[in-house]
C-alpha cells in the first residue's frame, strides 16, 4: 500500500487547502513556512508523512500540512504518535508541541518517547507562554513572571527543555529559532534525517502574550554577540569578530572567555557525536536567562537503536523460530482433550 | 451436592465436589489449585474455578489477611459455577482455617496440615483458643496430617534441605487430594517436571512431596475409601481448560486475525488485566505488537494512533485504568476510529478491591466521557466466552469504525471451565476494506477525499489509512465538518455531528441476532442479567424450574446499544428482577429505557453471586406476585 518511490515535490504540494489561523505576527508562520520548503527536499512522500500534535497554538500545524495529521489531545502527542511509528515504521512520523504542551501536561510522554527513541521527530515550539488559553505562565516560563494566573509573579523555576530531553536519553537534541528560515531547516533536516526520537526546540515568538521574550538572543543586532551556531568539529567560538569562546575549566566547569586570553587551542571542540551526554548537558545549561550568550543548533546526534525497527525485529524473530501464527494451533497450546459419544 | 449414586468396592461415586484450598499467600495455593483442575479437565469433569487471594503480594504470614484460596468445582454434569459451599476445605494453616471455615457446608470435610497448628500460628491467626479443641470444628468431618514433617521427610533423601523442603508441601496437599478423588497422576507429574526443569533438586522434591502425598491417602486409615467424580456428559469434541483473559487475549488475537489486520496492543500493568499483556506479548509471531506504555493515557493513546495508522488498536484495564483512559477514547469517538477499551473490572472505587471481582463500570462505560460521546458495550458472560467477545466487540468496532468498551470482570479473568474449540474456520471475517479512491466529486469536476463523508447505511466514516496516495487528510478532536472533516464551528453543524455520531451507534443493534429468552416464556418473572452472573442465573433458573415453577431469562452481551426487541420482552413480564455485581446500573438504565418495573438484585462482596442468592430473589419476586 507504499508507495517507495519518491516522485518530485514542491512547497505547494505540501500546503493544505485550509486557512492559517494563528495571529498575524505569529512566529509559527516561519516555522511552518520552514517545514514546507524542507519537505520536497527530504525525498519523502506526502501520503507517507504524518503529523501529530497535541493542543495549544502549536498544535494547529497538521491542519495545514497536505499530509496525514492527528490533531490529538493535550501531552498525548508523543504517545499517539508512538503508536503510529510502532504500527507503521515505514512512516515518517512528526510531533508538533509547544512548550507547555509537551513539558507541563505530557512531560511523561515526552520523557518516555525519548527514552524509547522512537522514530519521531518532535519540533517543540517554545514560547515560555500559554498562548491558547490566553496568558498563563508556562514550564518553560522565567521565575517572577507576572501572567494572568501569576499577578505576582511566577514561583515555579522553569524547565530547561534541552537538558530535560538530555536527561530522557534523547538521542538528538537540537536548538533553533523561528527568524532564521535557513537555520530551522538545516536544523529540521538533520532531525528528521536521524534515526530515533530527534528532539528540536525552537524558540518562537508569542507576540500577543509574551513578545520579545528572545529578542536578546535571536534579534538580528544580538545574534552576533549572544547567539552561538554550534557546529560539529569545529571551536565553540562567537561573538561580531568570533573573538569569544567556550572553555570546559579543570571543575569540568564550561565558561565564556575571550579567545585571546586563552589561545584557539584551549577552546572547546563541539562534539555531537560523543556518547557521554555530559558535554550537551553543559552546553544545554551554558545560559539561564534569555539574554547571554546561547548555543543554537544540534547538541547531540547519536545512534541507538530506535523503538519500531526493534519490535519489527522481534516480530521478525518470534515468526521465524515458531512460524507464522495459526489460530487453530494456538487455541490448542495449553493442552486439550477429547469427549467422545460414549462418555 | 456429594450425593452417592453408585458405590463400587472403595471407590465411592459422588456426582460433583466443591474443593477449597486455603494456605498463607506463599503457600502456593493457586498454583495447587490450578493443578488439581488441569488434573480433573483432563479426566473429563465439568468444572468452574474461583481463585481468591489478597491484594498483598506477600501479607504477614500466617495472618488471615495473607490466605489466599482456589475453589474449584468438578462435575459429571453440565455446571457454570464454582460452587455455593465448598465440601471439602484443605486449610494449610490456623489462618486458612479461620478465614474459610464458614463458607463450609454443613458435615463438609476440613484437611488440616496440624503441623502448623502451634501457639505462634493460632496466636497470628487471633485464635484466642484452640480451634481443635474448642468445638469450633464441631459437625465436620476433621482429617489432621503433619503436611509440613511428612514432605520434609520424604525430600530429605534427596538432599533437600528441611527449609527448601517446605516450600514442597502444596504439592503434599495435591497428591492427597489427588488419591482422594481419583485423579490421574501422569499429567501432574510431566507438568512437575516440565515447570521445574531448570532446577533439578526443586523438581524432585516437589514429586516427592506429590507421590508422598498421593501414598499417604492409599495406606492410612483414614481415607479409608475415595470418591471419583465420573467424567462429565459434555458435548462430544476437543476441549482445553480455559481462563476468561486467556480466552480474551486470543479473542483478540483471532479478531485481527480475522480482520486481517495487525494488532497493536498499549497497555500498562494493573490486576487483574495484566494477564492479557502478558498472554499477547507471548504471540509476536501472528504480528501482535504490544507496547508496555508509561501510563495508562499513554496506552489508550497510542492504541487510537495504531489505529489511525491502520492498525487493530487495543488497549487493556482495570479500575482507575479505566477513568484514565477516557479521554482518549472521546478522541476516539471525535476521531471515528476503531478502538476496543478492555476493561476488566475488579472492585472500587480507586484501587478498591484489586484482587476482588465486581461488575460496576457500567456506568462508567455507559457515560463516563466529557461531551455527548456515545459508544458500544460488549460485555463477555464466561471465561470461554471472552473469546467470542472480544472478536465481537473488534467486529463492531471496525465496521462502525468506533471506540468499543468490553467489559470482563475479575471472576471471569482468573476462573475458567472447559472449553469446546471452535472450528477456527467457522469464525466470521470481521474485515473492512480501506478508502483507497476520492469519494466526492467538486462542482469543478475535480475530486476529493472527505473523511467524514459516511455510508449511509451503518454511517461509518471512511477509512483511509496514512501511506495511501492522494487521500492524505487531517483529523483531530476539534468539532469537524460533515464531510469534508474540516474545522468547524458552527452551531447547526456541530449538532448534526453529535446527532450523526449517536445514530451510528443505535444502528449497531441492527446486527444483533434476536434476543433470546431462555427458560418459561410466559412466566410472571424475567431475570435480566449482564456479565459473570451468567454462572449464578443459570444455576438458580434450573433450579427453580426443576421445582415446578416458571421463570425466565434473558442474558445480554450488548450492553450499548441495548437490543431492539429488548424493551418489548421485558414488558412482556409481569416483574423483572436484574442481578448485578453493583448498585443496579443497568437496572436503571432499563428502567429509564423501557419503563419497565425491574429490581436490581445487588451483591458487593468483591465475589460473584451464589446460585442460591439468585434462586432466593426470584423467589421472592414470585411471591410478591402472589
Amino acid at each position: 500500500m507504499t508507495d517507495t518511490s519518491v516522485r518530485l515535490t514542491t512547497k505547494k504540494d505540501w500546503a493544505s487547502d485550509q486557512e492559517v489561523r494563528w495571529c498575524p505576527g505569529c512566529g509559527d508562520y516561519g516555522i511552518l513556512q520552514a517545514v514546507q520548503f524542507l519537505m520536497p527536499e527530504l525525498g519523502v512522500a506526502p501520503e507517507n508523512t504524518v503529523f501529530v500534535s497535541g493542543i495549544g497554538c502549536s498544535s494547529r500545524f497538521p491542519y495545514y500540512m497536505n499530509t496525514y495529521g492527528v490533531h490529538g489531545i493535550h501531552g498525548r502527542a508523543p504517545a499517539i504518535a508512538t503508536g503510529v511509528a510502532v504500527a507503521r515504521p515505514d512512516l515518517d512520523v512528526w510531533v508538533i508541541t509547544g512548550d507547555g504542551d509537551a513539558l507541563s501536561i505530557g512531560g511523561n510522554h515526552f520523557i518516555h518517547a525519548l527514552r524509547r527513541n522512537v522514530n519521531l521527530t518532535i519540533l517543540m515550539f517554545n514560547n515560555r507562554i500559554y498562548g491558547l488559553t490566553k496568558g498563563q505562565y508556562s514550564p518553560t516560563s522565567e521565575v517572577g513572571k507576572v501572567t494572568k494566573s501569576t499577578p505576582m509573579g511566577s514561583i515555579d523555576p522553569p524547565f530547561n527543555p534541552l537538558a530535560v530531553a538530555l536527561g530522557a536519553e534523547a538521542s538528538f537534541v537540537a536548538r533553533t529559532h523561528d527568524l532564521d528560515r535557513k537555520h530551522m531547516i538545516e536544523t529540521f533536516r538533520a532531525a528528521h534525517d536521524h534515526r530515533g526520537a530527534s528532539f528540536v526546540e525552537i524558540f518562537q515568538n508569542c507576540n500577543v502574550f509574551n513578545d520579545g521574550a528572545f529578542d536578546e538572543v535571536t534579534g538580528r543586532e544580538h545574534r552576533p554577540a549572544n547567539l552561538i551556531d554550534l557546529k560539529h568539529g569545529e571551536p565553540i567560538r562567537f561573538g561580531p569578530d568570533r573573538e569569544r569562546g567556550v572553555v570546559m575549566g579543570s571543575d569540568g566547569q564550561l565558561r565564556i572567555v575571550d579567545v585571546a586570553e586563552v589561545g584557539e587551542d584551549a577552546i572547546l571542540v563541539h562534539d555531537a557525536h560523543r556518547v557521554d551526554p555530559s558535554l550537551a548537558f553543559a552546553l544545554a545549561r551554558l545560559s539561564t536567562d534569555d539574554h547571554s550568550p546561547t548555543p543554537f543548533g544540534v547538541f547531540r546526534s547519536v545512534e541507538r537503536p530506535d523503538y519500531g525497527t526493534e519490535v519489527g525485529a522481534q516480530l521478525a524473530g518470534a515468526a521465524a523460530k515458531k512460524g507464522p501464527g495459526d489460530l487453530s494451533s494456538l487455541l490448542r497450546s495449553n493442552g486439550t482433550w477429547q469427549v467422545t459419544e460414549q462418555m | 451436592m456429594t450425593d452417592i449414586v453408585d458405590r463400587t468396592g472403595e471407590t465411592e461415586q459422588i456426582d460433583s465436589i466443591v474443593i477449597r484450598f486455603a494456605g498463607d499467600s506463599g503457600d502456593g495455593m493457586q498454583l495447587t489449585g490450578d493443578r488439581f483442575t488441569s488434573a480433573s479437565a483432563v479426566f473429563g469433569n465439568d468444572l468452574s474455578t474461583l481463585p481468591d487471594y489478597p491484594a498483598e503480594i506477600r501479607a504477614p504470614a500466617g495472618t488471615v489477611n495473607g490466605v489466599s484460596s482456589f475453589q474449584v468445582h468438578i462435575s459429571d454434569h453440565d455446571i457454570t459455577t464454582p460452587g455455593d459451599a465448598p465440601t471439602v476445605l484443605i486449610a494449610m494453616n490456623p489462618a486458612a482455617l479461620k478465614a474459610d471455615l464458614g463458607r463450609l457446608s454443613p458435615g463438609g470435610t476440613v484437611i488440616l496440615n496440624i503441623d502448623t497448628f502451634d501457639e505462634r500460628n493460632l496466636e497470628k491467626a487471633e485464635y484466642t483458643s484452640n480451634p481443635l479443641e474448642d468445638g469450633t470444628l464441631t459437625g465436620f468431618k476433621v482429617i489432621e496430617v503433619p503436611m509440613t514433617s511428612l514432605t520434609k521427610d520424604a525430600a530429605a533423601p534427596l538432599g533437600v534441605k528441611p527449609r527448601d523442603a517446605d516450600r514442597s508441601k502444596n504439592f503434599f496437599a495435591l497428591g492427597l487430594v489427588s488419591f482422594m478423588y481419583s485423579r490421574p497422576i501422569e499429567a501432574t507429574l510431566d507438568w512437575i517436571d516440565e515447570r521445574f526443569a531448570k532446577n533439578d533438586l526443586v523438581r524432585q522434591s516437589n514429586r516427592a512431596a506429590f507421590m508422598a502425598g498421593y501414598h499417604y491417602g492409599e495406606t492410612t486409615e483414614e481415607f479409608g475409601h475415595r470418591y471419583i467424580v465420573k467424567p462429565a456428559h459434555l458435548p462430544p469434541g476437543e476441549y482445553t481448560n480455559i481462563t476468561g483473559n486467556v480466552a480474551l487475549a486470543w479473542g483478540l488475537v483471532a479478531a485481527a486475525h480475522l480482520a486481517k489486520l495487525p494488532l497493536t496492543l498499549g497497555s500498562y500493568p494493573i490486576t487483574p488485566a495484566s494477564d492479557i499483556l502478558h498472554e499477547l506479548s507471548k504471540h509476536k509471531n501472528f504480528g501482535v505488537r504490544t507496547v508496555q506504555a508509561e501510563d495508562e493515557i499513554a496506552a489508550a493513546a497510542l492504541a487510537v494512533g495504531a489505529s489511525f495508522a491502520g492498525h487493530l488498536g487495543i488497549t487493556t484495564t482495570s479500575g482507575p485504568g479505566v477513568a484514565l483512559k477516557s479521554e482518549a477514547t472521546s478522541l476516539a469517538v471525535s476521531l471515528e476510529v476503531p478502538f476496543l477499551l478492555v476493561d476488566i473490572q475488579r472492585g472500587g472505587p480507586s484501587t478498591g478491591l484489586p484482587t476482588k471481582t465486581e461488575a460496576a463500570d457500567l456506568n462508567i462505560a455507559m457515560f463516563g466521557r466529557h461531551g455527548e460521546a456515545p459508544l458500544p458495550i460488549v460485555a463477555s458472560y464466561s471465561p470461554a466466552h471472552c473469546f467470542f467477545a472480544a472478536i465481537e466487540a473488534a467486529r463492531i468496532a471496525l465496521k462502525y469504525r468506533t471506540p468499543v468498551i468490553l467489559l470482563s470482570d475479575g471472576y471471569l479473568a482468573n476462573g475458567s471451565e472447559p472449553w469446546k474449540l471452535p472450528d477456527v474456520d467457522t469464525l466470521p471475517d470481521i474485515s473492512v476494506p480501506f478508502a483507497t479512491e476520492h469519494n466526492h466529486v467538486n462542482a469543478d469536476g475535480s475530486t476529493e477525499f472527505w473523511p467524514y463523508l459516511r455510508d449511509p447505511d451503518t454511517l461509518a466514516r471512511p477509512w483511509a489509512i496514512p501511506g495511501t496516495p492522494g487521500m492524505m487528510h487531517r483529523v483531530g478532536g476539534i468539532e469537524k465538518q460533515d464531510g469534508t472533516g474540516n474545522i468547524n464551528y458552527s452551531p447547526a453543524n456541530h449538532e448534526k455531528m453529535v446527532h450523526l455520531r449517536a445514530a451510528k451507534v443505535a444502528r449497531i443493534a441492527d446486527d444483533y441476532a434476536p434476543t433470546a429468552v431462555h427458560g418459561d416464556a410466559d412466566a410472571d418473572v424475567c431475570v435480566l442479567g449482564w456479565g459473570s452472573t451468567w454462572a449464578a442465573i443459570d444455576a438458580a433458573v434450573q433450579r427453580t424450574r426443576r421445582r415446578g415453577q416458571k421463570v425466565a431469562w434473558v442474558h445480554l452481551m450488548h450492553l450499548n446499544p441495548l437490543p431492539n426487541d429488548l424493551g418489548t420482552i421485558l414488558q412482556g413480564f409481569r416483574k423483572v428482577i436484574v442481578p448485578e455485581l453493583n448498585l443496579g446500573q443497568l437496572c436503571r438504565i432499563v428502567r429509564a429505557e423501557y419503563l419497565v418495573d425491574a429490581t436490581a438484585v445487588t451483591k458487593v462482596q468483591g465475589m460473584p453471586f451464589t446460585a442460591l442468592e439468585i434462586e432466593d430473589a426470584i423467589e421472592r419476586a414470585q411471591e410478591e406476585l402472589s
